[in-house]
């Protein structure tokens, strides 16, 4: 069970004076539509439940006045909601102190805008210094904090430039530099490529996944375009007026589809290409440890009627297979001259098309990593199949 | 029948005037206090500007004008100032200057906290707003009475009337500026945990800088203006020359010193909008 970082519990938010008035509505039943025309307040998010998990990248996707934007803006209380909680690391932010919530947002949340939100009066530097700047940290620490960030992000030698020199992408390059040099635990990201043509915004995404991928932080992401959602999202919401409309993993989304309104969002994307093997891939059946005994593993083969397994290290670090027919016939005492390091392996945020090659070469299951070689699960030709059906 | 009733009259004008005959009376050490104040910046300011030899400041001008333009324009503003020697009215326009500078900084002390609070409260812009809109169509003569009636003759009424004229731009132009702040700065700002001050001082300030000189700027021209109509309230200067010429109907004199009220706006403004634009640039 991986844990809770972020819970939003019955979580309402309403723009405009008559508040009160708006939420008796809503519990009447009456519609967004309506209660506007009456009471002149917004709607934003309508009694929202979402868990989002330490590590994991969580997809919002909506149309545009979804209440999307509204409800990421909860989670460092730029909205403050109307009702309901918003926990994080099981503490309910919207009771914090001012206090509490300058300590939240200097040290544990930090975000990412559309159009960027840089300081046009800053340069590069001292835009991605700004969020330590603001805590009275040393100069050197911060310059070497921002550095580390700038270069991260792919933009050393461009430290001294301003932002109006910059092309969209390296904008946001900054933008999230920026968000990266206090170290948060999460980072909100409010549709950060919308403003990107599609070229750079490809490049961006798939640069976010490999970023993504070693700093295993809590990413909680914007955006309008379902196929963004199903390539980045470990999990995806889709919101609709403000309300929940389905949540889950995307193959979820293409295998039970909540409703209509699903089908239609969902009818353009091409499956086997935004969907990412770490979506799709299951946990081995059973694993070998480098230097365990020949006894053990037959055991574990047979007990799990498997014709081979994959073997690790003390890291979990994929070291190759080994195969029953081959470890019935070793006449050592421990596996390790039975295993076989030629292994298909996939990167788990490569693309579920990409397996097909891979299998087609594999005589056993592709063994899917991460960037430092970690078995992180498996996938066989029926899963694959099973999950583009 | 058409005439209006005789009958029919109230007048706000007896209790104005008992109003600042009250001012008078129980705040005369007030007034007297802020009458030293300004007479000691004024000097202060009347000093510094005689300090500086007349042909250094033609050189820093023609340097500003190159700087922030082009060659013609340092050229061009440096020989603006040189008539100015030439017509024999350069202490005069030391004067002027002098009065002009301290309105300036008076309204930026008064204009900019006043202008952010309008940013930041709605309540006080419902109620400045149309305050600036009645000082700003309220006839420049008008503020010669009260400056007279408070600070009697001299320089201190001319600041005072020139500033009360030159001020609202300045107010007008800080609350544009930071309330058009770009609203994902605003929220990038908060989303780092800034506090009130850092928010102010770091980013809504610094981002509404171009604007702020824009105003500062306007309220210059203004004072400038009201420089020239105080001086028949006894301020020297430019303005005075004029005033004199039309007694005498020295049509000569008082085209050369209107030139020279021309000349100087001219390179205030130039220079001034040469700054504003250097900031905008970095926007």
């Amino acid at each position: 069970m991986e844990n809770k970082k972020i819970e939003i519990k019955d979580l309402t938010l309403v723009f405009g004076d008559k508040k009160e008035e708006a939420l008796k509505m809503l519990e009447q039943g009456i519609t967004i539509q309506e209660i506007r025309e009456k009471t002149g307040t917004a709607v934003g998010v309508n009694d929202i439940n979402i868990d989002i998990n330490e590590g994991e990248m969580f997809v919002i996707v909506g149309l545009s006045g979804s209440g999307k934007s509204s409800l990421i803006r909860c989670m460092n209380m730029l909205n403050i909601p109307t009702k309901g909680q918003l926990l994080i690391d099981g503490e309910d932010i919207t009771k914090y102190s001012k206090e509490q919530l300058m300590d939240l947002r200097r040290n544990k949340v930090a975000m990412v805008f559309q159009h960027f939100g840089l300081l046009s009066h800053r340069t590069v530097l001292k835009n991605v210094e700004y969020g330590l700047e603001v805590q009275g940290v040393s100069e050197e620490e911060i310059t070497k904090k921002a550095m580390e960030a700038i270069e991260l992000v792919g933009l050393k030698g461009w430290e001294n430039y301003f932002p109006r020199q910059l092309s969209g992408g390296m904008k946001q390059r900054v933008g999230i530099a920026r968000a990266l040099t206090n170290e948060p635990e999460i980072l909100l990201m409010d549709e950060p490529f919308g403003a990107l043509d599609p070229l750079i915004r490809r490049e961006m995404q798939s640069e976010l996944l490999s970023m993504e991928d070693y700093m295993e932080k809590t990413i909680v992401f914007i955006t309008h375009d379902m196929n963004e959602a199903f390539k980045l999202g470990d999990r995806i919401a889709l919101l609709k007026d403000g309300e929940l409309v389905q949540i889950g993993q995307p193959k979820d989304f293409f295998e039970n589809p909540a409703n209509d309104y699903v089908k239609s969002f969902i009818e353009d994307v091409d499956k086997s290409r935004v969907l990412r093997v770490r979506t799709v891939m299951r946990q081995p059946f059973t694993l070998a440890r480098k230097g365990e005994s020949r006894e053990a593993v037959i055991k574990k083969l047979e007990s799990f009627d498997r014709e081979f397994c994959f073997v690790v290290d003390e890291d979990r670090k994929l070291l190759g297979y080994v195969a029953y027919k081959d470890l019935i016939k070793l006449d050592k005492s421990n596996i390790n001259e039975a295993i076989v390091t030629d292994v298909e392996s996939l990167h788990r945020n490569a693309y579920l098309h990409e397996v097909w090659g891979k299998l087609d070469k594999s005589n056993y299951d592709v063994a899917i990593t991460d960037k430092a070689g970690r078995l992180r699960g498996v996938i066989s030709y029926e899963d694959a199949v099973s999950a583009l059906a | 029948m058409f005439s209006f009733p005789e009958g029919l009259r109230f007048q706000i004008s007896g209790p104005i005037d008992d109003f600042v005959n009250w001012l008078l009376v129980n705040l005369g050490g007030f007034f007297d206090a802020i009458t030293r104040f300004i007479l000691t910046i004024f000097n202060a300011i009347e000093v510094t500007l005689n300090i500086i030899p007349w042909w250094l400041m033609v050189i820093a001008l023609f340097y500003a004008g190159y700087k922030l333009y082009s060659l013609k324009m340092g050229i061009a503003l440096s020989a603006m100032l040189l008539s100015i020697g030439f017509f024999g009215l350069w202490d005069m326009m030391l004067y002027t200057l002098a009065i002009v500078i301290i309105s300036v900084l008076v309204s930026l002390v008064l204009g900019l906290p006043l202008g952010i609070f309008m940013a930041k409260s709605d309540r006080t812009k419902r109620i400045v707003m149309p305050i600036l809109d009645a000082m700003q169509t309220m006839p420049s003569f008008v503020y010669l009475l009260p400056a007279v009636m408070l600070f009697g003759f001299g320089k201190v009424p001319a600041v005072f009337a020139t500033t009360t004229y030159a001020l609202p731009p300045l107010i007008r132009l800080t609350y544009l500026g930071i309330s058009n702040v770009d609203k994902e700065v605003i929220e990038a700002g908060l989303s780092f945990g800034s506090t009130p001050k850092q928010m102010l001082m770091k980013i809504e300030l610094p981002q509404a800088l171009s604007t702020i000189m824009t105003g500062v700027n306007q309220t210059t021209m203004m004072a400038m203006a009201m420089v020239v109509i105080s001086s028949m309230i006894g301020a020297e200067g430019i303005g005075e020359q004029v005033l004199i010429s039309i007694r005498r109907l020295e049509v000569g004199q008082g085209f050369q010193a209107g030139l020279g009220i021309v000349f100087l706006a001219i390179i205030l403004d130039r220079v001034l909008q040469g700054f504003a634009n250097r900031l905008k640039e970095t926007e």
